[in-house]
């Protein structure tokens, strides 16, 4: 028996994704993308400090069409992360373990943060583009 | 280690398909995931049609009714067919579940049948859980004590003390929690996983148990416990309705107590 190299049954190819388990990656990869995220802001904030020209280059990007849905990104990551953060800050404290209250916070966090999403750039556009 | 795709040997493919039983009216197709260690073959995926107005209620009726009428070399564990022993542990239609006390008609469709998630298959539904059992000893799941017991009577415990132990003493180790894990598939080698982890809980919240610190001390590890992320599957899948996530969220706080 120990000779027979054994097949590894099958796992994320065949589980039934559940909110609970979506919101959990969801964090992780907002996560990953929020440090890619601070790298754009740090940029931007060399190119303020390095003079006009710099400053131009960097301002270009973010309001062309690709930079825009970038930032898009990053507002949403954001948020998500702080929405999803909030949850795990119950868990921590060992409350919203029931299987109800899990899957309402999980939904909660979602909406929330598409909503606070589109709010922020409701009011950037709205104070000027 | 996170492995997203199986390895080259596990990959699944399209097996043979049973004719539907003559003369039935009301039949249901069980696509089951087949593998045996004799032939040198990839799994595969058969397709068998049970009768339902001749069968259980239960899809472990279904697979007892495949295995005594079309196709003997079907190979699963089962034993009390109600919900105590978790031998009939197995992944049904997305989730894990005992197959004994899932109802057909709780299944919408096919029936979509694989072992535990992420196991060494033996054969067929049968994983093969040493590792998993090993854990389990690791915790040392028995009572601990450093004072003599009492001359004239077993050790007694108020009945608060002993409502501590609801939701956990009902676990009955059938594996769905663990091998439904994420973080248990890419690192069971060093992180226990739910199942042991509400075990190891159940020693530590009893009142007759003297050995808190020293359990606490095993598991005061970046794997061992703090591998567990909240995701909740354990939960969700459990065959009991028990709540291993919340087990190990109250070991975490114990650890942040004793400091």
């Amino acid at each position: 028996m120990a000779n027979i190299e054994r097949p590894l049954s099958p796992h994320l190819q065949i589980y039934k994704p559940q909110i609970t388990m979506v919101t959990s990656i969801t964090h992780r990869i907002t996560g990953v993308a929020l440090a890619g995220g601070t790298l754009l802001l740090a940029w931007w904030l060399i190119a303020a400090a390095a003079g006009p020209e710099s400053y131009e280059t960097v301002n270009a990007f973010m309001s062309s069409w690709f930079g825009r849905l970038v930032l898009f990104g990053f507002t949403w990551a954001l948020f998500f992360h702080l929405c999803n953060g909030i949850r795990h800050l119950f868990w921590d404290a060992g409350k919203g373990f029931e299987l109800p209250a899990m899957r309402k916070s999980g939904i909660v966090a979602i909406v929330m943060s598409v909503v606070l999403t589109l709010l922020t750039w409701v009011i950037a556009y709205g104070m000027g583009g | 280690m996170v492995e997203l795709a199986l390895p080259k040997n596990s990959r699944v493919g399209t097996g043979k398909t049973h004719p539907k039983p003559e003369g039935a009216t009301n039949t249901k197709a069980f696509n089951v995931y087949r593998w045996s260690p004799d032939d040198g073959e990839n799994p595969a995926i058969d397709t068998y049609h049970v009768d339902l107005d001749d069968c259980g209620p239960m899809i472990l009726d279904g697979l007892i009714k495949i295995k005594n009428e079309i196709d003997p070399t079907l190979t699963f564990r089962r034993s009390c067919r109600e919900g105590i022993c978790g031998s009939c542990a197995m992944n049904i239609n997305g989730t894990n579940t005992l197959a004994c006390t899932k109802g057909m008609d709780e299944v919408d469709g096919d029936v979509n049948i694989y072992p535990l998630p992420h196991q060494p298959v033996v054969k067929d539904l049968v994983p093969d859980l040493t590792n998993f059992y090993a854990q389990y000893a690791s915790i040392k799941p028995w009572m601990q004590t450093q004072t003599p017991p009492p001359p004239d009577r077993e050790r007694l415990q108020s009945k608060e003390d002993r409502a501590k132990l609801d939701g956990l003493y009902e676990c009955i180790l059938c594996a769905c929690c663990s091998t439904s894990c994420p973080s248990y598939w890419w690192n069971s080698d060093r992180f226990l996983g739910p199942a042991v982890l509400l075990q190891a809980y159940r020693w530590l919240a009893d009142s007759r148990d003297e050995n808190t610190g020293e359990r606490l001390d095993e598991l005061e590890d970046p794997f061992r416990l703090y591998r567990c992320h909240t995701i909740m599957n354990c939960a969700n899948t459990c065959p009991k309705g028990l709540n291993p996530a919340k087990a190990i969220a109250e070991i975490k706080k114990m650890m942040l107590e004793r400091r």
